[in-house]
This record gives structure tokens, sequence and C-alpha cells, in this order.
């Protein structure tokens, strides 16, 4: 038969972020451990990135792992029951195999009974565009609540004897549930990719190690991005001396300062969260959220500038309201 | 900036590494090397050359940049390309 009419649930008014959960390996690496091994030093590392000591996770310990703590973090933040979760989605890059997905045994470990379940892989801004993707599925009906998990190990896909890439990356994980709200919690994401250079931060192949254009991609972070940030501001209908927090992508200390420094956001408090974290790309700001939030840095209600922003070269941005 | 003189080229470039690294404006003369003498280094260095291309109108791509050691190679490069 032709010419049906297919039925749409209905639009929702809103989705928002009702619960931020972080986590993060025991093992702390400090600059005087690589120091010890490379030719590199405290004072080196703390000038060009702006870390102090970073968390690497140990050969048992998987991303799996750490989404699953991070998740049921973000879970018992939002009061809801996992049986509330119909949509889990994992934002990764430094994923051990192809396949399966890490989702569905995320799903599975913290009891959410068969969601919709899938990783996606947009690298450093991969968190905000799967926040992006959660909030049109609570939006348009899809799902009712979702568990979105920025989780990496990095520390796999690293020479540990290369100075330009060892002292950066880190593992971790960042979680956000996302439910319906009746006025818009999370902003309309500005994002979009450039993909004419894709070897400035790239995996070459399955025998290779990370290996970025350090300089390129400070020149690209320090001047593409902070537009994109702005954008995002706007289209949320708010300007920049209204944001309480911004939380750049953890990259390297000086992006982040960079970047603020051109959205001028006056009573804003900027995320250092790089200097104890390192740059655990896709992990980074739901684990800076969390623990902005667990020290009691930003108000409830208060709205968060998050910018996510590495290889491909992709970029995300949207504002949020904080939990 | 389209007739920008030495003098005006040396003050405007004093004024962004004044912002960006916080040396005073009088440190910066002519015969000083960014590295050696301003202990300014390469992130720092893409900074100032993106800051300097907002104000001047010149680009300076990394390959150039590389090869401007001096406050008077900067000089130089951007009275070279504004003519």
């Amino acid at each position: 038969m032709t010419g049906v009419t297919l039925r749409a649930e209905p639009v929702r008014p809103g989705a928002r972020v009702l619960g931020f959960g972080g986590h993060q390996p025991a093992k702390v690496v400090t600059n005087h451990d690589f120091a010890a091994v490379m030719d590199t030093s405290d004072e080196w590392i703390r000038s060009r990135v702006g870390i102090v000591e970073r968390r690497l996770a140990g050969p048992d310990e998987t991303i799996t792992d750490l989404a699953v703590q991070a998740g049921g973090k973000a879970l018992a933040a939002s009061g809801l029951a996992p049986s509330d979760v119909d949509l889990v989605i994992v934002a990764t890059c430094s994923a051990e195999t192809p396949m399966p997905s890490h989702a569905p045994a995320v799903a599975h470990r913290l009891g959410i009974e068969a969601p919709g379940a899938y990783d996606l892989n947009s690298a450093c801004s991969g968190f905000c565009y799967a926040l992006a993707a959660a909030d049109a599925a609570v939006r348009t009906g899809s799902a009712r609540n979702v568990l979105v998990v920025g989780a990496e190990k990095m520390s796999q896909w690293i020479d540990q004897t290369d100075r330009s890439t060892a002292i950066i990356f880190a593992d971790g994980a960042g979680a956000a549930v996302v439910g319906p709200s009746e006025t818009p919690g999370i902003g309309p994401v500005v994002w979009g990719s450039d993909g004419s250079a894709p070897e400035r931060i790239a995996i070459a192949d399955r025998t290779s190690f990370i290996r970025q254009d350090g300089q390129a991609v400070f020149r690209w972070a320090t001047t593409a991005i902070a537009p994109v940030a702005l954008a995002a501001v706007e289209r949320a209908g708010l300007v920049p001396d209204d944001l309480a927090t911004i939380v750049p992508h953890q990259a390297n200390l000086r992006i982040i300062d960079a970047i603020a420094r051109r959205i001028k956001a006056t009573n804003a408090v900027v995320a250092d969260d790089i200097t104890r974290s390192g740059n655990t790309s896709g992990a980074s700001i739901p684990l800076a959220l969390a623990h902005m939030i667990e020290r009691g840095d930003v108000p409830s209600g208060a709205p968060a500038l998050l910018v996510g922003f590495g290889a491909g070269l992709s970029y995300a941005a949207q504002v949020i309201q904080i939990p | 900036m389209a007739d920008a003189t030495e003098q005006e080229i040396l003050d405007g470039l004093a004024e962004i590494i004044d912002e960006i690294v916080g040396i005073d404006k009088s440190e910066v003369t002519p015969e000083k090397n960014f590295i050696d003498d301003l202990d300014i280094d390469s992130l720092s260095m893409v900074e100032i050359a993106v800051a300097a291309q907002d104000k001047f109108g010149v680009e300076i791509p990394d390959d150039e940049l590389r090869n401007l050691k001096t406050v008077q190679d900067v000089i130089n490069f951007v009275q070279k390309l504004k003519v």
C-alpha cells in the first residue's frame, strides 16, 4: 500500500543532564617518573602542556571496566534505576578491538536490560557528539533516559618512549545520564569537521602508536575552536558573561587558556582538570565536570559551555545546565 | 595597517608579546632572539604568529615561523609581504 503516514513519537520540549560521574585508574604517574626514563623534566612538561600527573590503567583494566565505574556513579547521581535507561552510548577512540562495541557490555554490567547500545568515535570531541545524540534521542522519543559515557585507555596506543605523546595522554572515564525536561537543559550543538589533514592526529595502522603534529594541531585548536564555542553560546540564547564555567577538552592547558581568553567569559571558572588527569581524549570533559561538581566549583542549574575538539579533525560545542 | 613602518611593526609586535607571554614592551628590541633572549618557546611563537596575522594581515605559516629567529626577522617578513 502506498501513501501511508508513519506515526512519530510526540516531541518533548527538552532534555537535560540528570547526573555526572567520573572514574580514574588508581595508578598515578608523575612528571618525575617520566624524567627518570626519558629526556624531559617536570618544568618542561608543566610549562608546555600544564600536566602535573596523570592516571594510567593497569594491564587488566579495560575500557569497559572504566566505563562501568563512571556510568554507575552517574546513574547514582541521577537518582534513576538501571531499568529507567533504554539507550547507552560509549564515546571512545582507543578501543582494544574494533568489535564488539563496549556499550552492550557496559549496559549489561550496570544491570541495564536490553537498551539500544552503541559506541561512537569522534575522538576528543566524542563526548559532545554523544551528548548531542542523547539529547536528540530523548527529545524525539527514541529513548526515555540515556547513559552517555566517554571512556578511554589511551595508554595502550602510546609509545611510552615517545616524549611528545607519552607525557600527554592518559586513561579514565566520565559519564552523564540524560533525561527529559520541561525546558531545554542541553543547548543546540554546533559541530563540524575538517578531513583535509586526517594524519595530524592519528594511529596509522594496527601496529602503530598515536602520532600528532603538535604545532599544527596547537595552531588549529587555538584559532578555529573559539568561534565554534562562541557560536554554541549564541545558539543557546546566551552571552559569554552568562557562563558559570567553560569546560574545553583537556588537551593542553595552553590551548585551554587560549580558547578561554578568546571567549572572554569574565564570570566563568575554566576547567583545568588536565593538571591532575592528563589528556583522556573523549573522557576529559565529563571527567572534569564530575570533579568540578564533586568539589562544589559549579552550582546546580548554572550554564556550562562544553567544547570538544581533536582527531578527524572534528569539533563540537554545546551549553548545558549543571545538574 | 597597509603601509606599516618598521617602528609600527615593532610596536605592534611588542604589544602582542606583552599580551601573550607578559614580557615588558621595552624588552622587545629588533636584535633580540625569541628563544635565547626572550625565553619564548615554540608554542608561544605560534600564538604570537596568529596574533600578528590578525594585527598585520600577514599570514605566517609554521614552515616560515621556524626561520624567524629574531624580532627583526619578523619585522622584515611582515614588511616584505606588505609591499
